[in-house]
């Protein structure tokens, strides 16, 4: 059997779900579930449910792994020689999407980005070509795979596995060229638009930043996540931050909720793949509803405030 | 100072993708721009050198036409473009890494590197890092702040979750422009004609002793991403209509 490697990403001391899908990814190889901080024990459980026989608390001879990317990145290279790994794969988050791309730089192996279909056995993955209007079957002609899968695109399934727990410090004294001087703390605990399961957007018909509550207040509900259209960015509603399509995020939850949003290519470009899309406008000819699963022809003023009292 | 911009020409976003054969587009009929993101990068770019002096070279991997892009590059106000010419419709970014770096040797180093922080088209997210690795520089990506003084530049970066992380790195050094940086400009008429007179150097993969074989990812397969045809609409009071969803969202699509 061969051995693959999944990055695992944590949040407030427990395994992301999209890391979880990422294993779920590798079903049927040897996984090594590599975790750079909190506590491995404490992680176990969830690990070894999802599929990992070995659990690999990774440190790095030259100080806090988690100072610098190239540190992190360096000492994810020595891993994947020390394992013997034929796949390394990781979530297509902001940080995963930069590591893999400097650890496919260091040990210049080809690298698939954003995947949402992979199989680490035959090294083909699918990705999404041309802003998300074709997708493209690449093949990897190397010996490691390396591959991030974009954040809910692959459910997580159980497959319990002996998780045995691990440490490996890896030789890497140089911290790297780039030296994280600061980080800016945005609004605490919001979930990340990329990574978030289910997403509620707000367009243009917001018509106000602090309108924005209203969706804010039902995505509590559902443990969602708050986006936004260019034209709502553009007038100043939200931050390009909450931004979703071309020039945003790409998203792929599993269940995308438009409210008045018209439905331009480009924002479709950024949302395309979720699994369930709903839309929410007043204009029974908006263009959205030629494109999504569900509509509600209706003012979201009027209809998402029943649906946060109904959810 | 001197400036590289990686650009790369790419098919409209708002083209239509017409497939051909198992994996190739058909490219005669669709409009080709800059790769949106590396618009950043030139305005960037021109800004820097407009405050402290230098020239700004826009360096692009491509076929013959995208002669036609880096003129848009010049219009917006850098000095003179260098096109490595291939001509396949999908690059591999490590060739095309090669390929930059070895233009940029020949040309003279630069103090600085900008590119977009992806292609529209391959969406490939790593030409900078490679390019980067293989000149022994720093990189970093998705740059919306940047400040340049000194030898240093000091880049400001969204991490998820509205948090962003401040980086200082020494120059020379590689940053991957996105959206927020700054706004780019609409070039005029008059440096439309003036771009046109600009210096274009054109030079081969082999001219640059790089040999073109394929690279260690083959595309396979093209295909459309499948549309979906249509919304089943929702009908009643608004309290009919919410019920109903919840029950759809629960019941059949388990999501909820
Ligand atoms: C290069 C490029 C990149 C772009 N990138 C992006 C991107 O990343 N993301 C993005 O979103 N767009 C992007 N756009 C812009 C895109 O083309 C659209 O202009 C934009 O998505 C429209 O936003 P909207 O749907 O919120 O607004 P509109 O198109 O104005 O639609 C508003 C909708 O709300 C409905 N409405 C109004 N009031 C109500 C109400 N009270 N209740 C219910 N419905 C109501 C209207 O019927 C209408 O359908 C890009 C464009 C270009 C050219
Ligand atoms: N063929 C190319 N010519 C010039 N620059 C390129 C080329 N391909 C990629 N780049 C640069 O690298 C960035 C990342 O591209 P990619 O790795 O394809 O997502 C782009 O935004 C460009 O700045």
């Amino acid at each position: 059997m061969a051995r693959t490697g999944i990055l695992i990403e944590t949040e407030n001391g427990a395994v992301k779900d999209t890391s979880l899908g990422v294993m779920t990814a590798a079903k049927g190889q040897e996984i090594i579930a590599l975790v750079t901080d909190g506590d491995p024990a404490g992680l176990k459980d969830k690990l070894a449910e999802f599929g990992a026989a070995k659990i690999v608390k990774l440190a790095a001879s030259g100080g806090d792994i988690t100072a610098g990317p190239d540190l992190l990145a360096g000492a994810l290279a020595a891993a994947v020689k020390e394992y013997d790994l034929t796949a390394l794969l990781g979530t297509a988050s902001v940080a995963g999407k930069d590591l893999f791309a400097r650890l496919a730089a260091l040990m210049d192996l080809p690298l698939v980005s954003d995947c949402v279909a992979l199989d680490v056995e035959g090294k083909t993955a699918k990705k999404s070509h041309f802003s998300g209007k074709t997708f493209a079957t690449l093949k990897v002609d190397a010996a490691v795979l390396l591959a991030t899968v974009r954040p809910n695109a692959i459910e997580a399934e159980p497959a319990p596995a002996a998780g045995e727990t691990a440490e490996f410090t890896a030789d890497v004294a140089d911290p790297g060229k780039v030296v994280i001087k600061e980080v800016k703390k945005g609004d605490a605990d919001k979930i990340d638009l990329t990574e978030a399961p289910i997403i509620i957007t707000g367009g243009r018909a917001i018509k106000a930043a602090e309108n924005y509550k209203m969706l804010e207040a039902c995505a509590a509900k559902i443990g969602a996540a708050v986006g936004a259209s260019r034209a709502a960015v553009d007038a100043g509603y939200a931050p390009h931050s909450m931004q979703v399509g071309q020039t945003g995020k790409t998203v792929s939850p599993r269940l995308y909720i438009a409210c008045g949003v018209s439905g331009a290519v480009q924002h479709f470009a950024g949302m395309k793949t979720s699994k369930v899309i709903v839309a929410i406008n007043e204009d029974k000819d908006a263009p959205i509803f030629a494109k999504c699963d569900y509509g509600i022809v209706g003012d979201i003023f009027d209809v998402v405030p029943v649906l946060t009292e109904k959810l | 100072m001197k400036i590289c911009v990686c650009v790369k020409h790419v098919p409209d976003t708002a083209a239509t993708i017409k497939i051909e054969g198992d994996a190739g587009f058909k490219d005669s009929e669709i409009k080709f721009v800059v790769n949106p993101y590396d618009e950043y990068g030139i305005e960037e770019a021109v800004k820097l050198v407009e405050k402290n002096g230098g020239e700004v070279v826009i360096v692009t991997v491509g076929k013959p036409e995208a002669d036609a892009t880096i003129r848009s590059g010049l219009a917006m106000g850098a000095e003179r473009g260098i096109l490595v010419t291939t001509d396949g419709q999908f690059l591999d970014a490590t060739l095309t890494a090669k390929a930059l770096k070895a233009a940029m040797e020949k040309d003279g180093l630069p103090d600085l590197i900008f590119t977009g922080k992806g292609s529209v088209d391959t969406e490939a997210f790593q030409t900078q890092y490679r390019l980067a690795g293989y000149l022994g520089l720093p990189v970093v990506n998705e740059v919306s702040k940047l400040t340049v003084d000194s030898g240093k530049a000091v880049a400001e970066l969204e991490v998820g979750g509205g948090d962003k992380q401040v980086i200082e790195m020494n120059l020379p050094c590689v940053i991957g422009a996105t959206k927020g940086l700054n706004e780019p400009r609409y070039p005029k008429f008059p440096d439309i004609m003036k771009a046109k007179k600009k210096k274009i150097d054109q030079m081969s993969l082999a001219d640059l002793g790089i040999d073109a074989a394929t690279g260690a990812v083959i595309l396979e397969k093209l295909e459309p991403v499948p549309e979906r045809s249509g919304a089943k609409m929702i009908e009643g009071s608004v309290e009919d209509q919410v019920t109903e969803l919840i029950r759809v969202l629960k019941e059949d699509e388990k999501v909820l």
